[in-house]
């Protein structure tokens, strides 16, 4: 709690140097046109003009603020221009290659936890893997599933799955290891089969690494989901709407949406965190 | 059909010889340890190489490795020319001032418990964000070429550096702290000679994170606008022309290039961090 000041000190800090900034970069636009129109304007014009724009070069705070409340509360949620309407597409986008990455995941992992060539011949492509820009290949995977013929949710969710399997994968190896060598002797003490030792000692002992790497892989494949988005003319989805902002100048709406996507990510990292913090508990783990 | 016979014959000699050399005591030696993986991605080749020939894919839905690596042979300039344009011009040099201003900040806000409290949770919020997200409001501040693609690189390397760095300055124990206090150490010596070596393992896992990252912002702002030259506008337009041989060229260039930026930033933290004790393990 005793951080709770600090942290204000900082968003006011940012919000101040955010209307500072949006005074300055849209001044420009100001006086072009009093320059053009022949009149003066004066600093106190500039700057109440810089809040009211229609096509800011940086939109001011309240401005996004006023954006994502139209966005959420002033459109029918059926209508196009609902920010809670694009936000569902992206979500259930997410949610479906979460839990395919996920799964796939947890499997791959349990494979090569159980079976030492694939431990020695997949395990260092997994980690090479990670170093690969793999975001790059999303407008790719779009248009060649649209090529044989799948198109809408499942493209988008091929891509968060991909983002969000391997740190599961990693995470998940390193879980299933970390009971050591005398928990794993004591189960052969109790004569105990392969399969009694994961249900009983391995999975339980991985649920914490688990839970981290879900972290990370719920916020890629959100990540995901939004870059699936922008190739190929998609009409719906917070990544959508970025792209048709970008095109048509609308700041107000980039902004609005680019809000709405972080409001949904740590939303979905809470969601995890919660039911983290629930699990360890009633598991004994974390008090 | 032949080919598809090769390959999967292929596949379960070389699968076969990988559990048997896996079960052997020499597969912990280093050569091994690469074959092994080495053979696996081998077989992965000429599984999709089979695949593609025998069931006789459309080059417009997957390209064989032949034709990728023929493509790749064949258009070397262009490929140069978005190399250049996206990794050196646009990722290194976002990458370089976002970093750089990271640990500068880091080394700042040291000082100030009060400001660290308050910007490493908004630091550790942001850093989950989908920041690429920001990237058509940078293209729309600094035009098609390559700043604006450094800029959407900056912002996306700051804060898992900003956040790491300020972790690993806290990382020196209070004991190490003491004993530079009792030799009368200032406050910049304590910084030059503890803290910021004992950082060094936090800093370079922020700095391996930011590698891919730079690689994919630096990509990806050229899906929302750039000049005629770069791997994300050679991305788009060759997916739009259905040259997929084109595109996994362009994949092949970036996981290399990926590799070895991070291969590269592996060294140096080998030679900066070598006291440390995952890095003296390792021979």
């Amino acid at each position: 709690m005793r951080s709770v000041l600090p942290v204000l000190t900082v968003l006011l800090a940012i919000s101040v140097i955010w209307y500072g900034a949006a005074v300055k970069l849209n001044s420009a636009w100001t006086y072009d046109q009093a320059g053009r129109a022949g009149t003066e304007v004066s600093f106190g014009e500039v700057v109440k003009d810089a809040m009211v724009q229609d096509r800011p070069v940086l939109p001011a705070p309240h401005q996004v603020a006023a954006g994502l409340w139209d966005g959420f509360a002033g459109q029918a949620i059926t209508s196009k221009k609902s920010l809670a309407y694009h936000g569902w597409v992206t979500l259930s986008a997410t949610m479906v290659g979460f839990l395919i990455g996920t799964l796939a995941g947890i499997l791959l992992a349990v494979g090569i936890v159980h079976n030492k060539a694939m431990d020695l011949s997949v395990m260092p492509w997994a980690i090479a893997s990670q170093t690969i820009p793999i975001l790059a290949i999303a407008p790719m995977v779009i248009v060649v599933l649209a090529s044989v013929g799948v198109t809408g949710l499942l493209p988008k969710a091929v891509i968060s799955a991909y983002l969000s399997f391997f740190p599961v994968v990693v995470g998940m190896v390193k879980g299933l290891r970390s009971p050591d060598q005398m928990m794993l002797d004591q189960l052969r003490t109790y004569s105990a089969s392969q399969g009694q030792t994961f249900w009983k000692l391995r999975l339980p002992a991985s649920v914490p690494y688990l839970f981290t790497s879900l972290k990370v892989s719920v916020a890629a494949s959100l990540v995901g989901a939004i870059v699936g988005e922008l190739p190929a003319g998609a009409s719906a989805g917070l990544g959508a709407r970025l792209l048709s902002g970008s095109y048509y100048g609308q700041t107000i709406q980039i902004w609005s949406a680019l809000f709405a996507a972080a409001l949904l990510a740590a939303g979905l990292v809470m969601i995890v965190g919660w039911i983290e913090r629930r699990t360890l508990v009633r598991m004994g783990m974390r008090t | 059909m032949s080919w598809l016979v090769f390959a999967l014959a292929f596949w379960a000699a070389a699968w076969g010889f990988n559990i048997w050399a896996s079960h052997q005591g020499f597969a912990r030696q280093r050569g091994w340890r690469l074959l092994i993986p080495g053979l696996f991605g081998v077989t992965l080749l000429v599984l999709w190489e089979g695949i593609v020939r025998g069931l006789e894919v459309p080059g417009v839905i997957l390209p064989a490795p032949s034709a990728i690596w023929a493509r790749i042979i064949d258009s070397l300039p262009v490929l140069w020319a978005d190399f250049a344009q996206t990794i050196l011009k646009g990722a290194l040099s976002g990458y370089l001032i976002g970093c750089g201003s990271a640990f500068v900040t880091a080394i700042l806000i040291d000082r100030s418990p009060f400001l660290q409290r308050g910007l490493l949770p908004v630091g550790n919020f942001v850093a989950a964000l989908p920041i690429v997200g920001i990237a058509p409001i940078l293209v729309m501040w600094f035009g098609f070429d390559w700043q604006s693609k450094a800029a959407v690189v900056v912002v996306m390397v700051f804060f898992p550096v900003l956040v790491n760095t300020v972790a690993g300055l806290a990382a020196s124990e209070r004991m190490q702290r003491d004993l530079m206090a009792t030799w009368g150490a200032s406050y910049w010596q304590g910084l030059f000679k503890l803290r910021l070596p004992a950082a060094m393992p936090f800093v370079f896992n922020g700095l391996k994170i930011a590698t891919t990252l730079a690689l994919i912002g630096a990509i990806v702002a050229e899906f929302f606008g750039s000049p005629i030259v770069g791997m994300g506008f050679r991305i788009s337009t060759a997916v739009g022309q259905l040259s997929l041989d084109m595109v996994w060229a362009e994949i092949a260039v970036a996981a290399l290039a990926g590799s070895a930026f991070y291969g590269l930033v592996a060294v140096i933290e080998k030679a900066v961090t070598f006291w440390h004790p995952s890095q003296r393990g390792r021979t």
